[in-house]
């Protein structure tokens, strides 16, 4: 230590005794562990500070918000408007509920969900799997790889809308090269078939390196051993993958699905920006429609229990799920 | 003779591997290669077909991000005479001249005040709380710890309504202040669970022995943990920066003229008959290639990054 406090031992008496505090004077008349307390604050009361403002603010910014959702969930508050505000108890949860397009906006997110988790784990651990064959140069493309996740989606998700332009696009030309289809002849945002496979794809190419890395690490994790006792017992390569590889790095790939799926069902900026939940309302998910009912028609109330109504599925299916995960850990 | 390893793989499967890992990288940046190219075309050029992949390099998608443009008559631009710089000459192939500077400055310096001002923000109040979480015995500590991560899980759009509402009564709405303290509030989960993590790997014997020595705690935490901690801290800062650097949802709702940052402007950037691709392109590449930068000098941390720090290797 190069920096010592005042009251250290390197100090002359004298100095010592001409800079001493009443507080430094008791200090050194009492055992060391009375002392700290006396010149500096407890820990009890350093743990406190330090941890209020964090809790502070999320408390206010997180909080306090959701406890007025829950209470504005019983009202027929409408923020554009200043009129009397009436409680009219569990009207809107029966209205959401009984909606027949809310559940078609839950169809489609669980559309989303579906084929972008289950597409991204088949490429996303194909590749970590490929990668850790430890190729030369793996590092620098996996960086390449793992470039689209780190990227703002909602410019991102802007330009591949000039991607996906029929005639023009890119995308439409690369496919049209491949299959000899006409690059005009059909658009991927504008079709009611297409759409949501249009964002399936942009999603995929922007977080399939995250599901990439994390089972990148689940693999990394086995310890060479195991394959080596099981080469003893002559287990074959494809017994060898399905009893150690698979099961050991099933966790991390769980975990990997757990985050997704929370980022994906929360989903707005990318496919805001790719289709505005078009056309018609094909790619209408959730979020976007919550966004249509909160900010365009201003039906606050009507939004507020909507927006609970997806927090309570969100955290119930991820507590679910988190047991399921931990039951997988503890095997 | 070099050992035998049953676990490492044959010349012929890297081979493989390598080929088919290249194969997918090569199509993941082919369009963050197509946005940096647009930006260097030409209106004409960025939707010709077939797409054309040589063209003649020009700053006209740069020169357009940056300024607004009026259309004047032939008569008046032979009157104005040579025009004095190359981006006036630019201009000028399409009888316009420069009217003044574009919104497109204004919004990327909101995004960086915002941005780095919620980072610090964050990673000052998230280094504190880990220190504690870490170190000392908080009661309920689990369970503030599980309460710190489940922010997270609210889609933002459900936030939105009651902070709408919280910002207009108190005057936040569209200002870099209520930008700052929200992406604050939400990036203070990562970073505490984040340098929760980093903390933990210190060894509290360094501490132990600083308080011997006669350090107060709190000596003990400035002078001997934020060092060692370093390299988390700056780690985590980079994180929460570019958290904050491409939240859109929050951004789109709460702010309009003076505080919105560059993801909401972006898009909206309007040339003669729809979207100016190349401007577009050019204010893409301005805002993305930062975050490449970052994310090529994070790659050792990335995993955790993402991860919360649920994952460390």
């Amino acid at each position: 230590m190069t920096d010592q406090p005042a009251t250290s031992p390197a100090a002359t008496p004298a100095e010592r005794a001409a800079r001493a505090t009443p507080a430094e004077r008791a200090a050194r008349a009492t055992p060391p562990r009375v002392a700290r307390k006396i010149r500096g604050l407890s820990d009890r009361a350093i743990a406190w500070i330090f941890v209020a403002p964090t809790i502070f603010l999320l408390l206010a910014v997180n909080i306090f918000p959701l406890i007025w959702t829950i209470n504005l969930s019983f009202t027929n508050f409408r923020a554009n408007r200043n009129r009397e505000v009436d409680y009219i108890g569990f009207r809107n949860y029966e209205r959401i509920l009984t909606d027949s397009d809310i559940w078609l906006t839950m169809q489609a997110t669980a559309h989303f969900l579906f084929w972008t988790i289950l597409i991204q784990v088949l490429i996303g651990f194909t590749l970590a799997w490929l990668i850790n064959r430890k190729f030369r140069g793996n590092d620098l493309w996996t960086t390449i790889i793992v470039l689209p996740m780190m990227l703002s989606p909602a410019v991102v998700g802007n330009f591949w809308t000039f991607l996906y332009q029929p005639q023009i696009g890119l995308f439409n030309y690369v496919v049209s090269f491949f299959t000899g289809a006409d690059p005009s002849s059909f658009s991927m945002l504008g079709q009611v078939n297409l759409a949501p496979w249009a964002i399936i794809i942009v999603d995929t190419w922007m977080w399939t390196p995250f599901i990439m890395l994390i089972c990148l690490a689940g693999l990394r994790s086995i310890p060479d051993y195991i394959y080596e006792a099981a080469e003893v017992d002559r287990a074959s390569p494809w017994r060898q993958f399905w009893t150690i590889t698979v099961p050991m790095a099933l966790p991390f790939l769980m975990l990997a699905v757990l985050f997704r799926g929370i980022e994906n069902f929360k989903m707005f900026d990318l496919v805001v920006q790719l289709t505005g939940g078009g056309p018609g309302s094909v790619t209408e998910l959730t979020s976007i429609n919550l966004k249509r009912e909160a900010f365009e028609k201003w039906r606050t109330g009507y939004a507020s229990a909507y927006a609970v109504i997806l927090f309570v599925t969100v955290f119930g299916l991820a507590s679910i799920y988190v047991k399921a995960l931990n039951k997988v850990k503890a095997r | 003779m070099s050992s035998y390893s049953v676990t490492a793989a044959s010349p012929a499967q890297k081979w493989l591997a390598g080929t088919l890992v290249i194969a997918y990288a090569l199509i993941t940046i082919l369009p963050l290669l197509w946005i940096i190219a647009t930006g260097f075309k030409s209106p004409a050029d960025a939707i010709a077909y077939p797409p054309k992949v040589t063209f003649d390099p020009t700053l006209e998608g740069y020169v357009n991000l940056f300024t607004t443009r009026t259309r004047v008559t032939p008569d008046t631009l032979e009157a104005l005479g040579e025009p004095a710089t190359w981006y006036d000459r630019i201009v000028r192939q399409y009888d316009m001249v420069i009217a003044g500077p574009s919104r497109f400055g204004e919004r990327f310096l909101n995004s960086v005040i915002i941005g780095f001002g919620s980072t610090f923000l964050s990673v000052f109040l998230g280094t504190l709380a880990a220190y504690a979480f870490s170190r000392f015995k908080v009661p309920l500590k689990d369970d503030l710890m599980f309460f710190v991560l489940s922010t997270r899980m609210m889609p933002p759009i459900a936030v939105a309504i009651p902070i709408f509402l919280m910002f207009r009564t108190l005057g936040l709405s569209d200002t870099h202040t209520g930008m700052i303290l929200l992406y604050t509030a939400v990036n203070l989960s990562l970073a505490v669970w984040l340098l929760k993590g980093f903390i933990d790997e210190i060894p509290r014997e360094y501490e132990e022995a600083a308080l011997i020595d006669g350090y107060t705690r709190f000596q003990a935490f400035t002078k001997v943990v934020l060092p060692q901690a370093a390299t988390g801290i700056a780690s985590t800062a980079i994180f929460c920066l570019i958290f904050a650097w491409n939240e859109y949802a929050f951004a789109v709702l709460l702010t309009s003229g003076n505080a919105q940052t560059a993801p909401p402007f972006i898009p909206t950037i309007i040339g003669v008959g729809g979207q100016d691709w190349p401007a577009v392109a050019a204010g893409a590449t301005i805002f993305l290639v930062p975050v490449m930068v970052f994310t090529i000098l994070l790659r050792k941390h990335l995993l955790r990054g993402i991860t919360f720090g649920a994952v460390r290797k």
